[in-house]
């Protein structure tokens, strides 16, 4: 598992990255109300705003962390965006990205670096 | 650490747990480990207290309620002369434009008015009560006291288990009662479309009188978070955002604030800032009103986003003052501004979301039927 400073975790298998947020971010976040997920089949840039959540407090964006084709959403936390909040790095991923290259992992953190960076 | 203002309730938050933000000053709790969707829903099952202390409370006294009351109305827009003793009424502060300073809650204590203004608004208020009353009525800020809310169903039970007496009160009644030899000054009010109480307690016994009411069974601590949501669907304007300096009354579709015998027809008509532009709205005069709105779908629509009349082109016809996700309701809910033609109840019109138009619906409101003891 691989770790984002906007708090997504990355799980790599194959060529697919399944991309959630974590549950630092999760709490941080507060009740989440509503998600907006990409299309998929769409091409995403590394840094697009591909998804936005909604908690009771504010708006926020994640970005897509790779570039990729984007070939499962998750519909469930779409229906039930409490999901985000009950099992935030399990049943709640957001979306699979198709990655061809996968360099860029390499700059991501591991979970220890993940601790350190959220203290 | 910081300039921030602290409340006689600040420890207890903060061995229960709260997430403590700056607020008009002060470190206030805006939730507690329990969350706003769960804090909200547990207000409008059961019972939430709310540390309000950040609000001004304020003590006009001079020869007589009379005296105090005729020179109040020189300030609001209110009957505040033929308030009966007991009994408290919603006020506003105008500008000579008509605008609206603040919004308050006051009450006829007896020899007294009893005034509650804003937090972030206090010193302005108290400063222009002072300019315009003193020497004859005294404006005395109350500083040694908390005040904290008590709303939800369960309220009343809670309240009366610690204060008896207060179960006979009904809708902005308002009573001195004793809690531990210390007097608390009640009143059947609040700010969440709920039956409760708002209540004033000396600091002294605030800490104690809070953990009393939280070791009632269904009473939980509730923070600032909830309180927004819950008014929200209440359809009660937050001052700053759905009210300011900027909207009048009539605008604002709070015409009902303003008794008969202060309008112009009536016995004491005018007599207070702008009444002249405050009631050039009557008669459906105002260029644009203050109406609920009901997003189409689950995005939540929030205070800045733009309203239009169609999908597509246009001018804009308004803006959203308050809006987020009504946890009752179950969906995104809000309140703003819209042109006289736009203002009717089911109108469709048009918010723009990161760039695209959603459907929003004009919305009776409260969007939550209120649950007052009448």
């Amino acid at each position: 598992m691989k770790y984002t400073e906007e708090h997504e975790w990355l799980q790599v298998e194959g060529e697919i990255v399944t991309v959630g947020i974590t549950a630092h971010a999760a709490e941080q976040l507060g009740d989440v109300v509503f998600v907006e997920l990409p299309e998929v089949g769409s091409e995403v840039s590394k840094d697009d705003e591909i998804v936005v959540i909604e908690s009771v407090k504010a708006a926020s964006d994640i970005l897509a962390p790779l570039d990729g084709e984007v070939v499962e959403v998750n519909e469930a936390i779409v229906d039930a965006p409490s999901k985000v909040n009950d099992d935030p790095e399990g049943e709640a991923w957001f979306f699979k990205l198709k990655v061809s290259d996968m360099s860029p992992m390499d700059d991501y953190m591991d979970e220890a670096g993940y601790k350190d960076f959220i203290g | 650490m910081s300039d921030l203002k602290t409340t006689p309730l600040t420890e207890l938050h903060e061995s229960l747990g709260a997430k403590m933000v700056p607020f008009a000053g002060y470190s206030m709790p805006v939730q507690y480990p329990l969350g706003i969707m769960k804090e909200h829903t547990h207000t409008r099952e059961k019972a939430g207290l709310f540390d309000v202390s950040h609000m001004g409370q304020v003590i006009l006294r001079g020869e007589s309620y009379e005296a105090v009351a005729n020179a109040f109305e020189k300030l609001v827009p209110m009957d505040v002369l033929g308030l009966s003793e007991g009994r408290q009424r919603y006020g506003l502060f105008t500008n000579d434009a008509g605008g609206i300073e603040d919004d308050l809650m006051f009450a006829n204590r007896g020899d007294h008015l009893f005034v509650v203004v804003n937090a972030a608004c206090k010193d302005a208020d108290i400063a222009r009560m002072k300019a315009a009353l003193e020497p004859e009525i005294s404006v005395e800020p109350v500083t040694d006291r908390a005040l904290v809310a008590l709303q939800g169903p369960a309220a009343e039970a809670a309240l009366e288990a610690l204060v008896p007496g207060v179960a006979a009160m009904k809708f902005m009644d308002v009573a001195t009662l004793d809690y531990a030899g210390a007097e608390l000054w009640i009143s059947r009010s609040g700010y969440t479309g709920e039956d409760g109480y708002e209540i004033s307690v000396p600091e002294a016994v605030a800490a104690q009188f809070a953990s009393a009411l939280l070791e009632q069974p269904d009473v939980e601590a509730i923070g600032l978070g909830a309180r927004d949501s819950l008014r929200l669907e209440g359809g009660l304007c937050l001052y700053g955002h759905d009210i300011d300096t900027e909207t009048r009354p009539f605008e604002a579709a709070l015409g009902w604030a303003i008794q008969k015998v202060r309008r112009p027809d009536g016995d004491r008509a005018g007599g207070f800032p702008g009444a002249d532009a405050v009631f050039a709205d009557l008669g459906g005069n105002a260029p644009r009103k203050r109406v609920g709105l009901k997003p189409e779908g689950r995005a939540p629509m929030r205070e800045g986003v733009v309203l239009y009349a169609a999908a597509e082109g246009g001018a804009p016809i308004g803006t959203i003052t308050s809006g987020g996700f009504g946890p009752t309701v179950g969906g995104p809910v809000a309140m703003g501004y819209v042109t006289a033609e736009h203002a009717a109840l089911e109108t469709q019109i048009f918010g723009e979301l990161r760039g695209k138009r959603v459907p929003v619906t004009v919305a009776k409101l409260p969007f939550v039927a209120a649950n007052f003891k009448r």
